[in-house]
């Protein structure tokens, strides 16, 4: 289903966080290891005066505080400690493109109680204070990922160098999966970059690069990358970063570098400001307040982590590193975590390519409509390397569309993100076209054109007149079955769904559909282009609506209902987002498009019967006949109007409305049974597209109903949410809904089975 | 019919004169202490140095400060014409080498033609190529005589960064443009009442690299950082070419330089950077461009300069039809260009074994080296790059090095860091060097060498012509 916005807190959630698990044989391997064994995580030598620790987790590809790198480090400080040769230290990573990414996940969902999660905290908290405290100066030399307990370790240093390449990246992002930095974190960062910078940080999780690090204060130095020397330029910068290091460990041994930096005027001014109470509570309250709004009370970690900040600042640290680790402890054992940290899991597990590689690298690939989704294809493919060729039928699509691409990459010159030199290196990758020229060297075709069975035939005819045999044709169709499109293919084993979602450089998710004739190698193929394209993936089986709009379908059906029983769109809105939709059920219509949300009603409801109902589809058609087809006509249940950000409801929907009035039954229309009624019809689809193999796993269900349409990340997607909400429960709600408006609410009999075994979890 | 046949019996007999040539100056060869091969071509035109000349190399804002671009180019053709005595009109033609360009004589080559008192029937055109302009200039003089279409074409280059072009914002320049078109008075008016604080604020010209927004000197610093050049090692040869061009200065050796009237000023002889320090004066300076443990600072980096260069390039028959005794030939030559973000400055690693592969030469045959010096870091960055087999084969696609030149041929009279670097001009200057230091050293090859900002490179074989 084409057009969602931004997810809020959602989209942010990315594996570039690299949190990372630990493998089985990682287990075994540290409970093998023995303090009389050679250390394998951390080590150092002693250079002159300067011992370089150097982390190394051989296991993985990116470096964790577990509890044996914890162990090994605090060895190998200590005898940095108690070596009288040794003045200072640094610490590096052998790993290019990490420093530390975080703290080890696994050890904490292994926590039974909140009082293990606890001490694991308060260890850490005690390490990084010894390391504060250090008698020797210790210079973190940070190249790559630099995140959660990475930075906290990196924080309790005495000096920080970073350098400035694109991989290095500082963040305290353990919000994003409902709990907070837990090693002092919220402790020390406030004194570093002020209050202000602190919250934005820890309360957006937000990926800060190496500039911005230095400019905030929160690095001192930063080094260059460098291209090939006598070594490769990834080994010889880190070489590099580690040359620099020393020279300052050295330097602030020998008082050349001050630890100290002298403050701005604007620093002073700031830091008299701040020390007014009356000010600090104002800022506490201003986030607070932001925060409620944003998150609707639904994420607890937020809350709990200004709580901590606070402390620390008014009650001084002891209060401050206690309450940061209680509330770690509690965060740790709630089910939004809980949840957080499985869709992160699922994340990742989406960003692998499970059908292998594919024969043949895309290296040209062809897209078909130059619309909004055609382009915004074109967009996420274009600066990866490909040569995008964008064919339109008229020279107005075409000329929209390769104004989207430019504006797109242009708002990254902008951010300066990319240069504009990058910008138009990566434009010249792509050839804007009204025929089928150049057709002949593509590796995959992407339509996007009109939802019509006859056009994506005639479609398919003409590409396949031109393609080299072992070209992809893929179809961005939201709802038409691909075996139905497959239909008019003469090699219906290379043809498959790729379903983006809009708008497209925002939204993560690509759903994948296979049919029974497409062939292993076309899957494959497609995934790999996905992914190149930055994409989470799910590969579904076909059927009407796959298993996204399948999802959706019911749910705006029922929203349709309780906008004729009398709920304006506001308070629709309200409910939905109450419930921790980033986006109300009346916004997402008009985002989608009340014409497209029209269609796909109709073609579901043909093939699903009166199950998928729920108001009337003549209310859609309607709306689509006066014009109101959301936010790109201007009108739909709200009114837009260029350049303003607020919207009204659209009074001129009042009078269709009234014409469509139903009584609501009042047994079932609290606000909450409202919630329950639309929420229930989603997951209950869901499981049954799990039944129906049409999903392959509930992890894939679960990221493609929060990654795509928004479902509450909190809640962890529709099976995380039947596991922890209670399927019986969840059952009996419906069966409630059931006897007032029939089989739409009929709980499908995997839901049933779940229900009557409350042992049966989708997730383990 | 007719005509092309007679065509033909020409060139015959153009190609049969310049095989005689060939011999004669393989005999010749053959007669001097060194033995090599000639590197002439049978079918190829020889084309020879006939002089080479270059106004005192200033630093900007100095003696120069006060004039334009045309001025310094007037002063090194005058001096061309006057040293060799060449009669104007047998100027075929003028190529000229400029990098940053001054507006109102943007065809350089003409307006310093002009005012020098070249035959106004002399077409001139002005190349650009950054740093390597000039030899830009005097390869087309090359391309010209090899081709049969000149026979005697005067080529050079000309920097002055005493004064630099400093535009209005574009927001200025915009509703200037407008006020241009605006035809009531309101209208010019309300458009002289949108100008804002912004629009005030000039647009210096670019000093980084348009591709990449970084600076030539930061990117210096990178590579030699990359390739692990020390700032003592970048002292050092700092210090070794400020001493080596003194030494030449002072024995008379940079016979190059024509000396230059200043209007209401002194007449300048002798260029005035080369300033022979101490390591321990030059340790104290702090970076420049990567603070602050960067390596590259103001002492081991070329300087802006003013200056100008030409050259006369002549077809050999016709120089010596002519009876003038030429310096050297000028062999083959390359143009490279890699990636201007981490390679910006490794032209000559790159040039080098190619142009050396063309000509059939091996390093060791070269007896004079003249590379263009932009930083100290940059040289020796590139003097590891070719003694390296790991960049050879990982980052040019060689089998193995090319190898260093050895220091003791190598820019022996001082080079860019200490006589200066105008950007367009040094191009001739490492041309007519190198042909001065074969006569002197008795060498028989000589190799230029340089790099450019865009990541372009060149080298150029020289062959001394016999005594």
């Amino acid at each position: 289903m084409a057009g969602l916005r931004a997810l809020g807190v959602l989209s942010r959630i990315t594996v570039r966080h690299r949190y990372t698990l630990f493998s089985d044989s990682t287990r075994r391997g540290f409970s093998v290891a023995s303090s009389l064994m050679a250390r394998t995580h951390v080590n150092y030598e002693v250079k002159g005066d300067v011992a370089v620790v150097r982390i190394n987790d051989p296991t993985s590809k990116v470096n964790t505080l577990s509890v044996h790198m914890q162990k090994e480090m605090a060895e190998v400080l200590g005898e940095v400690w108690s070596n009288d040769a040794v003045k200072s230290a640094v610490l590096i990573s052998s790993k290019p493109g990490c420093f530390i990414a975080g703290a080890d996940i696994n050890m904490i969902q292994a926590c039974k109680s909140a009082e293990e999660v606890t001490y694991i905290s308060q260890e850490g908290q005690k390490m990084f204070e010894k390391i504060e405290k250090s008698p020797k100066p210790i210079v973190a030399a940070i190249n790559g990922s630099c995140l959660g307990g990475g930075l906290e370790f990196a924080i309790a240093c005495q000096y920080r160098v970073a350098t400035k390449s694109k991989k290095t990246v500082l963040g305290t992002p353990e919000v994003l999966l409902g709990l907070l930095p837990a090693a002092g974190g919220t402790q020390r960062l406030p004194k570093m970059v002020g209050l202000p910078s602190a919250f934005d940080m820890t309360l957006t999780g937000r990926n800060i690069r190496a500039d911005k690090a230095k400019k905030m204060g929160l690095v001192h130095q930063l080094v260059d990358t460098l291209g090939p020397g006598l070594k490769g330029p990834e080994e010889r910068t880190m070489e590099y970063l580690e040359e620099v290091a020393i020279e300052c460990a050295r330097g602030i041994v020998n008082k050349k570098i001050p630890l100290t930096k002298e403050k701005g005027m604007m620093q002073k001014v700031q830091d008299y400001v701040m020390s007014f109470p009356f000010v600090r509570n104002q800022i506490y309250n201003t986030v607070q307040k932001k925060v409620m709004k944003q998150t609707k009370g639904l994420y607890p970690a937020p809350l709990n982590i200004i709580d901590c900040v606070k402390s620390g600042v008014e009650q001084g640290s002891d209060a401050g590193y206690l309450a940061e680790s209680q509330n770690f402890g509690k965060l740790a054992m709630t089910t939004e975590s809980k949840a957080l940290i499985g869709l992160y899991h699922g994340q990742v597990a989406c960003k692998k390519n499970r059908f292998g590689v594919p024969e043949k690298e895309v290296k040209t690939l062809a897209i078909l409509g130059a619309g909004l989704m055609g382009a915004g294809i074109a967009q996420v493919t274009v600066d990866k390397g490909i040569h995008t060729i964008m064919k339109d039928t008229t020279l107005e699509g075409l000329n929209r569309g390769h104004q989207q691409v430019y504006k797109g990459l242009n708002d990254k010159t902008k951010k300066k993100s990319i240069t504009s030199f990058e910008r138009d290196t990566t434009l010249s990758n792509l050839t804007g076209q009204l025929d089928y020229s150049g057709f002949q060297n593509a590796d995959m075709v992407i339509e996007a054109v009109f939802e019509d069975i006859a056009i994506k035939h005639k479609v398919i005819k003409e590409v396949e007149a031109v393609i080299p045999p072992h070209c992809i044709f893929a179809s961005n169709t939201s709802a038409l079955p691909i075996k139905d499109i497959a239909a008019a293919s003469k090699r219906p084993e290379k043809v498959i769904g790729m379903h983006y979602f809009s708008p497209v450089d925002k939204m993560q998710l690509l759903e994948i559909i296979t049919t029974d004739k497409t062939s292993k190698d076309t899957t494959a193929s497609a995934v790999a282009v996905g992914l190149k394209q930055g994409k989470i993936i799910i590969v579904v089986g076909d059927g009407p609506g796959f298993y996204t709009t399948r999802c959706l379908a019911p749910m705006l059906a029922e929203a349709v209902r309780v906008l004729q029983e009398g709920v304006d769109p506001k308070k629709l809105d309200s409910l939905t987002t109450g419930f921790g939709f980033p986006v109300g059920a009346a916004t997402l219509a008009d985002e989608v498009g009340i014409d497209v949300a029209a269609h796909v009603a109709e073609d579901l409801g043909k093939a699903f019967g009166p199950r998928l109902g729920g108001g009337n589809p003549e209310l859609l058609k309607t709306m689509v006949e006066k014009g109101f087809k959301g936010r790109k006509t201007g009108k739909g249940c709200y009114v837009y109007q260029p350049g303003l950000k607020s919207k009204e409801v659209n009074m001129e929907l009042n009078d269709i409305l009234e014409s469509f009035k139903l009584t609501p039954n009042p047994a079932v229309s609290s606000d909450s049974d409202v919630q329950y009624r639309l929420v229930s019809r989603f997951v209950n689809e869901a499981v049954m597209c799990l039944q129906e193999g049409i999903l392959a796993n509930p992890v894939e269900g679960d990221i493609g109903a929060v990654f795509g349409l928004g479902f509450p990340p909190c809640l962890g997607g529709p099976f995380r949410f039947v596991d922890t909400f209670g399927a019986d429960k969840l059952v009996e709600k419906m069966r409630r809904f059931e006897d007032v408006y029939g089989n739409q609410f009929t709980p499908c009999p995997l839901l049933l089975d779940h229900a009557k075994d409350p042992s049966k979890k989708f997730h383990k | 019919m007719a005509t092309m046949l007679l065509k033909s019996f020409r060139s015959n007999l153009v190609n049969f004169r310049a095989y005689q040539f060939a011999l004669i100056t393989t005999c010749l060869v053959l007669l001097t202490a060194k033995s090599k091969k000639t590197l002439a071509k049978p079918g190829v035109k020889n084309v020879v140095l006939v002089e080479g000349v270059r106004t005192p190399f200033l630093q900007s804002g100095t003696t120069y400060a006060d004039l334009m671009p045309h001025d310094l180019a007037r002063a090194a053709l005058q001096g061309l014409l006057h040293r060799t005595g060449f009669p104007k009109e047998a100027v075929d033609y003028i190529v000229y080498g400029t990098v940053i360009q001054e507006v109102k004589t943007s065809n350089v080559a003409r307006e310093a033609a002009l005012g020098a008192g070249f035959s106004d029937r002399t077409p001139a055109h002005t190349v650009t190529m950054a740093c390597i302009s000039s030899n830009q200039a005097m390869t087309t003089a090359v391309g010209l005589i090899a081709a049969g279409q000149c026979d005697a074409v005067v080529a050079g280059g000309v920097e002055f960064m005493s004064d630099v072009p400093i535009r209005h914002s574009r927001k200025m320049r915009k509703t200037m443009l407008s006020l241009n078109k605006a035809k009531t008075l309101g209208a010019r008016l309300s458009l002289l009442g949108s100008i804002r604080l912004a629009h005030l604020s000039p647009e210096l010209p670019a000093v980084a690299e348009f591709s990449t927004a970084e600076t030539m000197g930061h990117s210096a610093d990178r590579l030699a950082a990359a390739f692990g050049v020390s700032r003592q090692e970048q002292d050092e040869f700092a210090l070794r070419s400020h001493t080596l061009a003194k030494k030449a200065q002072d024995e008379g050796l940079l016979s190059d330089i024509v000396g230059f009237k200043v209007p209401g000023k002194d007449i300048v002889s002798k260029d005035n950077g080369i300033r022979p320090s101490t390591m321990e004066q030059m340790a104290k300076l702090k970076p420049a461009f990567v603070k602050p443990h960067g390596t590259v600072t103001a002492a081991n980096s070329s300087y802006l300069t003013d200056g100008a260069s030409a050259v006369l390039i002549m077809s050999e028959e016709k120089a010596l039809a002519m009876g003038y005794k030429p310096k050297a030939y000028l062999r083959d030559f390359v143009y490279v260009s890699q990636d201007p973000k981490d390679q910006l400055l490794l032209g000559p690693t790159y040039a080098t074994p190619k142009v050396l592969e063309r000509s059939g030469l091996t390093l060791a045959d070269i007896d004079v080296f003249e590379f263009h010096e932009a930083f100290a870091g940059q040289i020796l960055a590139n003097l590891k790059a070719m003694e390296s087999d790991w960049f050879a084969q990982n980052c040019m696609g060689r089998k193995a090095k090319v190898g260093a030149p050895p220091l003791d041929k190598f820019n022996m009279w001082g080079g860019s860091l200490s006589l200066g670097h105008p950007f367009a001009a040094t191009g001739c200057r490492l041309v007519t060097t190198v042909a001065h230091r074969l006569k002197k050293e008795g060498g028989q090859y000589g190799l230029v060498a340089a790099c450019a900002a865009g990541g372009q490179g060149h080298a150029m074989v020289i062959e001394a012509y016999p005594q």
